[in-house]
């Protein structure tokens, strides 16, 4: 990628983060970092790019233990995200106590 | 197995950007929220999965054994933890996200990167190993494995900016002549900064520390999509860089503080002054679970506070059981949740959502301080720097600035404590001496056991 290309893409991205969280409330604070922490997890990605193309030992060996870490990172956190998420989705059966609430 | 062509390979990482921004878009609503992660994690398995079929994969067996091990120490791991261990569970996901970042930034730098390709790798290196670092201490101080205490000794300001230097200058070295040596040398400095950077960091402040490393982690991933040409992992680390900051922005302003006050605030502080003068002699009302329950008894509106030591004590079911009774009894009961209740922004939340409180009982700061003056009884279960009057009264406390519970306008108001010592913060509070505050000692969940069995016998 040209030098030019990536500035456009960060810049529109930058603002595209900005603009998709800032009017989440306080309530999904948590499960959105979560949700943030699985997502940056797809570095599973580049680490299967250089690990696939490694040849020597040591960058083999060093690029399979990024495919270990980065594995950790994506599966822990999107199946920790939804642990959380499950508790928010509408439980049927359970009637909601709206008189009680303000 | 190269089934898949290059456009259809860079059509599936366009298919993934897209699911990853509706993945952070759909969690504004509590009810899609759900839908949205699984667009998330249905995103990264488009792209690996466009990858895999596009290439012919070089020792594809070492890969799949590395994703095997990960997946089978990930998942128990985070279908285990309890739901008042996740945050430093998401830290060390965080961590080891950050160090994977690095070490594909180290490899890449293996094969002799032009100029501008080794500066971002230097700045990759950096990053993620500051990142895996300082995940795992915030992890430690969470965990109670390190004190969550700030820890800052004499000159560490100092310290801290001759390695920064000292960073660069590797960096520079690195960039100027290609030598892998000095990319070792940086991963270290920045591995060593993460340690001092996250240390100095205490109390409440912690789990503010995890989104400013998960954005971090996300530059990083960012970082490392420039420098292998990839437009989705440059995409999708600078969404979580910039929704992490904005993210961590508002965290902060929740608690009354500022990034950068929590970041350097302990290189400038100084003593922590607060009301320990003999405080610890004067004398507090106390009581008894049954006298509660009658107390109960007697009030129509009732605002239960939770706080982190309701959860730790595994107490949550027990508090949404005796809300349900009281309900069902005519009273109104509604949960007052502070924005930083728990360990972190939202944390409370989820351990009520836990324990089926309905979300409509679960009332926002802003909304439940107007109701605190016709409020008959506040019950303030194991949560005590949320409704700490320190926070508006005394400017030298750490937590000055920070919005409060107003518990203090109701008629009465109960604190079920383990102790009387100051909470996760470390600063005594006022509140207990106020003559309309009386204090039920014990463990959470013994102490609301007894209540629910005191509440049920007086029908």
């Amino acid at each position: 990628m040209d030098a030019f290309a990536v500035i456009t893409i960060t810049v529109l991205a930058v603002f595209l983060g900005f603009e998709v969280v800032s009017k989440v409330s306080s309530t999904l604070h948590t499960p959105l970092m979560s949700e943030a922490n699985a997502i940056h997890g797809i570095i599973l990605l580049g680490a299967i790019m250089v690990a696939e193309q490694a040849t020597e030992p040591l960058p083999l060996l060093l690029s399979v233990l990024a495919v270990l870490l980065a594995t950790i990172n994506i599966v822990g956190g999107f199946v920790v995200t939804d642990r959380m998420l499950v508790m928010f989705a509408a439980k049927p059966g359970r009637p909601a106590r709206k008189e009680s609430a303000k | 197995m190269k089934i898949l062509n290059e456009s259809v390979v860079l059509a599936g990482y366009l298919i993934a950007a897209v699911l990853f921004i509706l993945a952070l878009k759909g969690l504004s609503s509590p009810r899609k929220a759900r839908g949205a992660n699984r667009l998330g994690a249905t995103g990264a398995a488009v792209a690996i999965g466009v990858y895999v079929l596009g290439h012919d994969i070089g020792n594809g067996i070492w890969i799949a054994l590395a994703v095997l091990v990960g997946a089978a120490v990930a998942v128990p791991a985070a279908r285990r933890v309890q739901m008042t261990q996740m945050p430093q569970l998401v830290a060390a996901f965080n961590g080891v996200g950050g160090g994977a970042a690095a070490l594909v930034a180290v490899v890449e730098f293996t094969h002799g990167p032009d100029a501008w390709a080794a500066v971002v790798i230097a700045f990759t290196v950096f990053i993620g190993g500051l990142s895996l670092t300082g995940s795992f201490i915030t992890f430690g101080k969470l965990q109670g494995i390190i004190t969550s205490r700030a820890v800052v000794f004499p000159g560490l300001g100092l310290l801290l900016g001759a390695l920064t230097l000292a960073a660069v200058a590797t960096a520079v070295a690195m960039v100027t002549t290609g030598d892998l040596l000095f990319a070792a040398v940086l991963l270290g400095f920045g591995l060593v900064i993460g340690v001092f950077f996250v240390l100095p960091i205490g109390g409440a402040d912690v789990p503010i520390v995890i989104s400013l490393l998960n954005a971090f982690t996300g530059l990083a991933v960012a970082g490392s999509g420039v420098v292998l040409s990839n437009v989705l992992l440059l995409i999708a680390g600078t969404l979580v860089g910039a929704s992490g900051t904005i993210l961590t922005t508002s965290m902060a302003t929740a608690m009354g503080r500022s990034v950068t006050g929590i970041v350097f605030g302990a290189f400038r502080a100084t003593r922590r002054s607060g009301s320990d003068a003999g405080a610890e002699s004067r004398p507090v009302r106390t009581v008894t679970p049954e006298d509660v329950a009658i107390l109960l008894e007697y009030s129509s509106r009732i605002v239960i506070v939770p706080g982190y030591g309701l959860a730790v004590a595994q107490a949550h079911h027990a508090a949404a059981e005796l809300a349900e009774i009281l309900t069902a009894r005519g009273a109104d009961v509604v949960f007052g949740i502070h924005p930083v209740a728990g360990r972190m922004p939202g944390h409370m939340n989820v351990l009520l959502a836990e324990a089926n409180v309905p979300y409509e009982s679960l009332v926002e700061m802003d909304v439940v301080n107007g109701q605190f003056k016709s409020t008959d009884l506040v019950l303030v279960i194991g949560a005590n720097d949320v409704v700490n009057p320190a926070a508006k009264s005394s400017p030298g406390s750490p937590i000055y600035g920070m919005p409060i519970l107003n518990v203090s306008e109701a008629k009465q108001v109960v604190f079920l404590k383990r102790s009387l010592n100051p909470g996760f913060a470390g600063i005594e509070n006022e509140l207990f001496y106020d003559p309309k505050v009386s204090i039920a000692l014990g463990d959470a969940k013994a102490t609301l056991t007894q209540l629910l069995t005191a509440v049920k016998a007086a029908v």
